[in-house]
């Protein structure tokens, strides 16, 4: 079998076993920090399914991660604690506004495109900061309670961090599993093809803009659920999620790990994270040594680190 | 089958086809002959719904096309090769055929049929479009069409660039292509264009300025002086 064979499944399958196996091995602490990676690299993953696949820059996916934790949050304030609906109402709010706010953007391309998810975004900051009598503004809306989970007979309550990892864990997995199918069904395959030419694929009978309002609206669905999951981690919504800035991380955190890889911006995800850790044991500026650690990636790994790493190991290899 | 009836057609404010009517007829090959910038492309894109003409009237079986857009055109049945083999460079051959959008209950051109049509390109099936020389990747672009399973196809300047021994593996695929559907054909080549073609149409300046049969174009040298610098 040729090495791209191996590693497409033996890569994925050693992934899977670590992180099942590392909150054993770990300090709580750190189970904590790969929970946030988990998290935050399924928002990435999901946001690279419109800037790797269909070529598109969205600055203000953070709105969409901000209307998971909000649904999350209220929710668990009005006294549902019900798992699995916290994350099917979170996703479904997600994906009705992904779906409106798509549908403006996704007539335009590049710079206007970005512009345009980013003044969505500030829009939706500005509701989540100013209307306070639901979110509370900048103060945030704080979780008390933890949905519980009836697992086998047993309950199961959250509050333990090695609990919330493995919600975390089962939740993003499923979900990079069904994004993963998403991007190798033929809608997957005409999408990269916008990607490449949005006007090819209208000469192949291709309607781009409902291609691309469906691939925004599946982001911001996945969004919206790392959101409903960061909610439950972090027993709190802020609008800070909602911020441009915080729509910055899934971006760099993608071209960190790579854009043409689908797992490369949870690589991504873990470096930022990781890097982070590392420097700020040394000095509270990690934001000037993260500048320095993107400049150099940008300049050195165009392809990300993650898309570099499989592009020199296949090196020679037939397709 | 298609008509095209004194179409105007701008790119922003110049003012490109200033009247044109040309007709094609199941069973034929039409070509649409004519200098650089005399029209042709403009002509084959307005018809397709890339560039919609703000005077005049498409019909294509039987239905008026003027302001449909392109995806749907190609839905309907109409098969698009572009000027410069516009094919995904990024996605493999196989790719580049999957893609086809059609809605045709019977898939005349099913993809295994594609490549035992262009056998050249099964050997190429992996690999990426842009990895390919300029008549396999006009290959592509034909085959691409073949995909969407048209009732008529359209193909802009199919040899432009090629190597003759390409034009001449070209002139018999569309030849053979003949018998399934009718075909317009853009081409500055005008001898390559007369060879396969039934009956043609010059262009010049936004204007039809001849049409006639083949034999016609060929024997009238005032028009290949005029028109066509051969």
């Amino acid at each position: 079998m040729a090495l791209r064979a191996h590693l497409n499944i033996a890569g994925p399958a050693v992934l899977v076993l670590v992180l099942m196996i590392a909150p054993l091995l770990v300090p709580t602490y750190w189970v904590m920090i790969l929970s946030e990676i988990l998290i935050l690299g399924l928002m990435a993953v999901s946001f690279n399914l419109l800037l790797g696949y269909s070529g598109l820059l969205s600055f203000g996916q953070g709105a969409f991660f901000g209307i998971g934790a909000y649904s999350a949050a209220l929710m668990l304030q009005a006294g549902y604690t019900n798992l699995f609906l916290i994350l099917l109402v979170g996703m479904l709010l997600a994906l009705i506004i992904a779906a409106v706010v798509g549908f403006f953007s996704v007539k335009l391309d590049e710079i206007f495109f970005a512009m345009i998810t980013l003044g969505f975004g500030m829009l939706l900051f500005s509701i989540a900061h100013n209307w306070r009598d639901v979110t509370r503004g900048s103060d945030g809306l704080p979780v008390f309670v933890l949905p519980t989970l009836n697992f086998f007979g047993a309950e199961v309550s959250f509050y333990s961090p090695i609990h919330m990892y493995y919600l975390v864990f089962s939740v993003v997995l499923v979900a990079i599993v069904l994004l993963w199918l998403i991007v190798h069904s033929p809608f997957g395959l005409v999408l990269r093809a916008t990607r490449e030419n949005k006007q090819r694929v209208s000469f192949v009978g291709g309607k781009v803009n409902l291609l691309r309002i469906v691939a925004f609206t599946i982001s911001g669905t996945f969004t919206g659920l790392a959101g409903v999951l960061f909610c439950l981690f972090n027993s709190m919504a802020t609008p800070e999620f909602m911020h441009w800035s915080f729509s910055a991380k899934p971006v760099i955190m993608s071209i960190i790990g790579g854009t043409g890889v689908f797992l490369g911006p949870l690589f991504g995800a873990a470096i930022f994270f990781f890097l982070e850790q590392i420097i700020i044991r040394f000095t509270e500026n990690w934001m000037l040594f993260l500048g320095v650690v993107l400049v150099l990636i940008v300049i050195y790994f165009p392809q990300g680190v993650l898309g570099t790493l499989k592009s020199k190991l296949l090196k020679g290899e037939p397709k | 089958m298609l008509e095209v009836e004194n179409i105007h057609t701008y790119y922003d404010d110049s003012y490109i086809l200033q009247g044109v009517d040309l007709k094609v007829d199941s069973g034929e090959i039409v070509c649409l002959l004519g200098r650089n910038g005399a029209g042709k492309s403009t002509t084959i894109k307005s018809i397709m719904g890339y560039n919609h003409p703000r005077q005049g009237h498409i019909h294509f079986m039987g239905k008026d096309i003027s302001r449909q857009s392109v995806y749907k055109n190609v839905r309907m049945g109409l098969g698009y090769v572009p000027e410069d083999r516009r094919i995904f460079s990024e996605l493999t051959v196989q790719e580049n055929f999957e893609i086809a959008f059609h809605s045709a209950a019977e898939v005349r051109w099913p993809i295994d049929h594609l490549f035992e049509m262009f056998p050249l390109l099964d050997k190429f099936r992996h690999r990426k479009g842009g990895e390919l020389s300029g008549g396999e990747q006009q290959m592509v672009a034909i085959a691409r069409a073949l995909a969407c399973q048209p009732k008529m196809l359209l193909l802009d300047e199919p040899c432009e660039g090629l190597a003759p021994v390409i034009v001449e593996q070209l002139s018999e695929i569309i030849v053979g292509l003949k018998s399934h559907f009718p075909i317009l054909l853009a081409e500055q080549n005008a001898h390559f264009a007369l060879e396969i073609a039934d009956r043609g149409y010059v262009i010049d300046k936004g204007l039809i300025r001849f049409s006639g049969t083949a034999q016609q174009l060929r024997d009238n040298d005032e028009i290949k002086k005029r028109y066509l610098s051969v």
